[in-house]
């Protein structure tokens, strides 16, 4: 494997694709060959940084230099300077990574933005190449999969999500462990696993933004599921609205295909698991599980009634395990750090932290994933930086078309369920 | 049977654990109201009339599909449900084509029924947003009006479920939602069968039957034209519930009375044909099984079963009895037989066709069904139409004397009343093949196996040595269920009956509107009526179709012997295959 001294991270999520960064990669590799750096520098398209306000971004490692709302034309001038001469292109710097004062250069991670984040879900995102294989491997991907197959029993891992009291991220909050144990009750010769990426609500992208940044957790966690209710498939109901998830989803897939970590005799243990991309036609309600398992079943998205529960009869009328794109996302870190460490986040009935998106009268539009119980007034004005222009808050609206608007009394409510 | 204990508005009950709020709620003497729910067809909770008050949940919970639970404590008439059931209500009207004084349904309507109920002092979101209705009458049987439609897809369900047809389908989103046959595609160029169990279980006037009244009332007042009424057994098993009876009332006295009174010539019974099918049909089985015919052979009556063959089965359409249905034989025959008798020329005669059937509403004019150029039978009344014809010239139905119906074509046998029920064909056809292959006059001729509402019935009978395996299937699911059997040689018969709905002509898509609460009730109405058929059956002294005098004497007068030469110009008929999705240029 070849060594470079740096690397260049560049935001490949959909609001910074919109804003020409595929252009921008294509710029500073041009210019990275004119410089003859090809062989020290390395360009990567990653997932979303979150900070979606002050995109295009780009970061240069090993500093850690956060450049944002770079520009094409601004792709020479980063080659020349940062990556030939080792000089920071200042005026190109997100305003908070420059100390005006000492003029000292702050990190990626020291701007107040993610220094208040805490990323589990969101772990590779930004960071890695999500049409890699090899980097997610690299950040320990698929060991969670490796030990479950290798280790565990299929009980004891669910034992293990239902000790970390994991409950689910769509929204609704049902306990994880609970639901995976339901799925495994059921006997039949055919269970499936699904995972609901049909996030419609407006302004929400936390689970586009886990899917194009780091589409192996999901199949990785989606696998493990596989093991833990005795399924042999599974299904991913993405919304064809997003077509950059969509596209590596399918990379993602035909990778792990490959390296044998999906299909038939899983890392030689002789577990089986495949998964297969349902995209969604643009209805709403096919978010609601019953509708989406009537859609990935071909027929129009309506809702079945409750009882049966998926768990029981699910697609094609066999016990289906289906959970949001997040809720996944935090499998692989629980398997691997274990259910104590992520019960130890969080707050007494809500553990874990919990992925936002912020949009609207807001300064840093964007992602974040932040400790369950911080209060919203810290996701706002701690991470968010409050309202813009100085402008007064007057309500937020949280949890989408269901949700409410909260007035700035209800500010220092700590977020759970 | 296991129970659990459910208090409803802060009374205790004792319920079968298998129930829904709703069951437990009705069992309380409780009338939650309810639209789209159709106990076994449609159990989609989805229109938010039944929600009740569940302690312990959030939200309000729709009775009709929540089962109940040991405990549970449920309220029915808070402030809150009164109110999310009328907001509900509003909702539903606020796109609703409110034209009730002008309405098809007006008076029947279950929409209106909830309206009345609820008493809303006014449509507060009246108008606010309207699909653009869609008025589909190219079928010359079913009409569709989508300005009417509430979307409760109990008609969608039936359709898929019972008819096996998936003809009506939801399409579009949001307010655009309205159903149909696919690609918004005309009923008539969808593969429907027009078995009608969609008007049926529509609780609006969104489905409804082409209205034939006005043309038979213009032929009633016509002094030159000849109006012969016959009624279909089905009838009589249920119009006296359009006058307020109870399900399971027969009538056949008074519907005889009211319909002369409407100012018609004659009025006879297509019993008589009935009888006269099972003489071609039974003399057809036993050629075909002496002979080396193509078995096994199936029956012909039912026009919706022929669409089913025509269009999903033309392979098997070689296997149909060639026969015609009943009312098509009368037809033939009254502007034949009878008008020679009578000396009319046969064009002076307009025959209507009193049926339980929307299909017959076709089926009298497919260009096969016709003599000399003469038109077999010129109107078909549903019965329900037929009714209204009655309210319109204000006869009083319930007090009218028994009337018998007129002669020479009016004498029946019971095995012509049972037609109306299914098997009952199958049954008739059995009394006379049995009697003939054993030259006897047999006195076992009760064939309980083949009665009932189950889907598909079959049975392998001795005559008269013979083993003859035979198979009834009514519905177009039950239908395509059988035939795939025979079609995959799982299964091999020399008979069957089948009949395009469910509980055969009793249920017929012409027959009375069975609201949604009786139907929830558990009553089977199929079975109600169609024990007035058996119950009749057993009153007559002759219960065999060949030993009707009546049809002896046409035998002996005009046609000569069953299958003859004339016997098949008149009542018999061929098929042809029917393209399902036909382009409307072809």
């Amino acid at each position: 494997m070849r060594l470079y001294r740096s690397h260049v991270l560049i935001c490949g999520g959909t609001g910074c694709t919109s804003s020409r960064s595929n252009e921008i990669k294509q710029e500073m590799e041009k210019y990275i060959t004119e410089f003859g750096l090809e062989n020290e520098v390395q360009v990567v398209m990653t997932g979303c940084f979150g900070l979606c306000e002050a995109g295009p971004i780009v970061i240069v490692y090993p500093e850690g230099t956060f450049y944002s709302r770079v520009k094409v034309e601004d792709a020479k001038r980063i080659v020349e300077e940062h990556l030939l001469k080792g000089r920071i292109v200042k005026d190109l710097l997100y305003y908070e990574a420059i100390t005006e004062v000492s003029d000292t250069v702050k990190a990626v991670n020291e701007v107040e933005f993610y220094a208040k984040q805490m990323r589990i879900a969101l772990k590779n995102c930004g960071v890695i190449d999500p049409e890699s294989i090899d980097e997610y491997i690299a950040v320990d991907g698929y060991k969670a999969l490796a030990k479950v197959l290798t280790e565990m029993t299929p009980e004891q891992v669910i034992e293990e999500i239902t000790k970390s009291r994991l409950r689910g991220r769509g929204g609704a909050g049902f306990p994880t462990g609970k639901k995976w144990a339901f799925a495994a009750s059921y006997q039949a010769n055919q269970k499936y696993v699904a995972c609901n990426a049909d996030e419609g609500d407006p302004g929400a992208f936390m689970d586009r933004s886990i899917l194009e940044g780091t589409p192996h957790s999901v199949l990785e966690a989606m696998t493990i599921a596989g093991y833990a209710i005795g399924a042999s498939k599974g299904y991913i109901y993405v919304r064809a609205e997003y077509p950059i998830a969509v596209k590596r989803l399918n990379i993602a897939i035909k990778q792990a295909r490959e390296y044998g970590l999906l299909g038939e005799n899983i890392l030689g243990t002789g577990f089986n698991f495949d998964i297969e991309i349902r995209l969604g036609a643009g209805a709403f309600v096919c978010g609601e599980e019953t509708a989406l398992i009537e859609s990935i079943e071909g027929k129009r998205g309506m809702p079945r009634v409750r009882p049966p529960f998926p768990a029981e009869k699910g697609i094609w009328g066999k016990p289906t395990l289906l959970n949001n794109v997040e809720t996944y996302a935090n499998i692989p870190a629980i398997i691997n750090n274990g259910a104590e460490w992520f019960a130890s986040i969080g707050t007494e009935d809500s553990k874990g932290t919990k992925v936002f998106a912020l949009g609207g009268k807001i300064k840093n539009t964007g992602l974040v994933e932040v400790p369950m119980g911080t209060t919203l007034r810290e996701v706002i004005y701690g991470i968010g930086g409050g309202c813009p222009n100085g402008k007064k808050f007057k309500a937020v609206q949280t949890g989408g078309p269901s949700g409410g608007c909260l007035p700035e009394k209800y500010l220092d409510t700590p977020i759970s369920y | 049977m296991n129970t659990v204990k459910i208090t409803i508005n802060n009374r205790e009950y004792e319920v079968p654990s298998n129930y829904t709020i709703l069951d437990a709620c009705r069992a309380a003497q409780i009338d939650v109201p309810t639209l789209c729910f159709l106990k076994d067809i449609n159990e989609t909770g989805a229109c938010r009339m039944c929600v009740v008050e569940v302690e312990g949940t959030r939200n309000l919970q729709a009775s009709c599909v929540t089962p109940v639970r040991n405990g549970m404590v449920v309220k029915t008439n808070t402030t809150r449900v009164i109110n999310s059931q009328k907001t509900t209500l509003e909702l539903l009207l606020a796109n609703h084509n409110i034209e009730c004084l002008v309405c098809n349904r007006n008076g029947q309507c279950e929409l209106q029924d909830l309206a009345e109920r609820f008493q809303l002092k006014d449509i507060y979101f009246e108008n606010y947003k309207k699909r653009e209705p869609i008025y589909d009458d190219a079928s010359v049987s079913i009409v569709r009006d989508t300005s009417k439609c509430v979307l409760c897809g109990r008609c969608v369900s039936v359709c898929k479920k019972q008819a096996g047809m998936s003809v009506l389908t939801f399409i579009d989103r949001g307010f655009e939602t309205h159903v149909g046959p696919a690609f918004d595609e005309k009923m008539e160029y969808a593969g429907c069968i027009y078995c009608g169990q969609c008007i049926n279980v529509c609780p609006v006037d969104a489905l409804k039957e082409k209205p034939h009244i006005e043309l038979v009332w213009e032929a009633i007042n016509d002094p030159k034209k000849h109006v012969v009424f016959q009624t279909a057994p089905a009838v009589r098993a249920a119009i006296a519930e359009e006058f307020g009876k109870e399900i399971g009332t027969g009538a056949t006295g008074k519907m005889v009375a009211a319909i002369k009174r409407l100012g018609v010539n004659k009025v006879f019974d297509t019993n008589f044909a009935a009888d006269l099918t099972i003489m071609e049909e039974g003399f057809e089985l036993i050629d075909r099984l002496q002979n080396g015919g193509k078995l096994p052979m199936f029956t012909s009556c039912s026009p919706g079963w022929i669409r089913i063959i025509e269009q999903y089965y033309p392979e098997f359409i070689p296997n149909l009895s060639t026969c015609k249905s009943p009312h098509q034989m009368f037809g033939a025959i009254i502007k034949s037989y009878y008008a020679k008798k009578m000396n009319i020329d046969p064009k002076d005669i307009f025959v209507v066709s009193v049926m339980p059937c929307s299909c017959k509403k076709s089926e009298m004019h497919r260009p096969e069904m016709a003599v000399n150029g003469n038109r077999d039978v010129d109107a078909v009344l549903t019965t329900r139409e037929v009714a209204k014809m009655i309210k319109q010239a204000g006869i009083d139905f319930n007090n009218l004397p028994d009337e018998d119906f007129d002669h020479p074509l009016g004498e029946y046998s019971g095995a012509g009343v049972i037609f109306g029920a299914t098997g009952g064909v199958m049954e008739a056809a059995l009394r006379t093949v049995a009697d003939v292959l054993s030259n006897q006059d047999l006195k076992e001729i009760d064939y309980n196996v083949v009665r009932g509402t189950e889907g598909i019935k079959e049975a392998e009978l001795d005559i008269a040595g013979h083993k003859i395996r035979v198979a009834v299937a009514h519905g177009g699911a039950n239908a395509k269920k059988l035939m795939d059997m025979i079609k995959s040689g799982e299964k091999e018969y020399h008979f069957v009956e089948i009949m395009g709905c469910n509980g055969g002509c009793v249920n017929g898509g012409g027959q009375p509107y069975v609201n949604a609460k009786t139907r929830n009730s558990g009553l089977d109405h199929r079975k109600l009526r169609a024990q007035v058929l058996y119950n009749e059956d057993k009153s007559k002294t002759v219960r065999k179709s060949h030993l009707n005098k009546d049809v002896m004497k046409l035998y002996d007068e005009f046609l000569g012997k069953p299958n003859s030469h004339l016997a098949h110009e008149l009542l018999h008929t061929h098929y042809h295959q029917r393209e399902i999705f036909p382009t409307q240029e072809n």
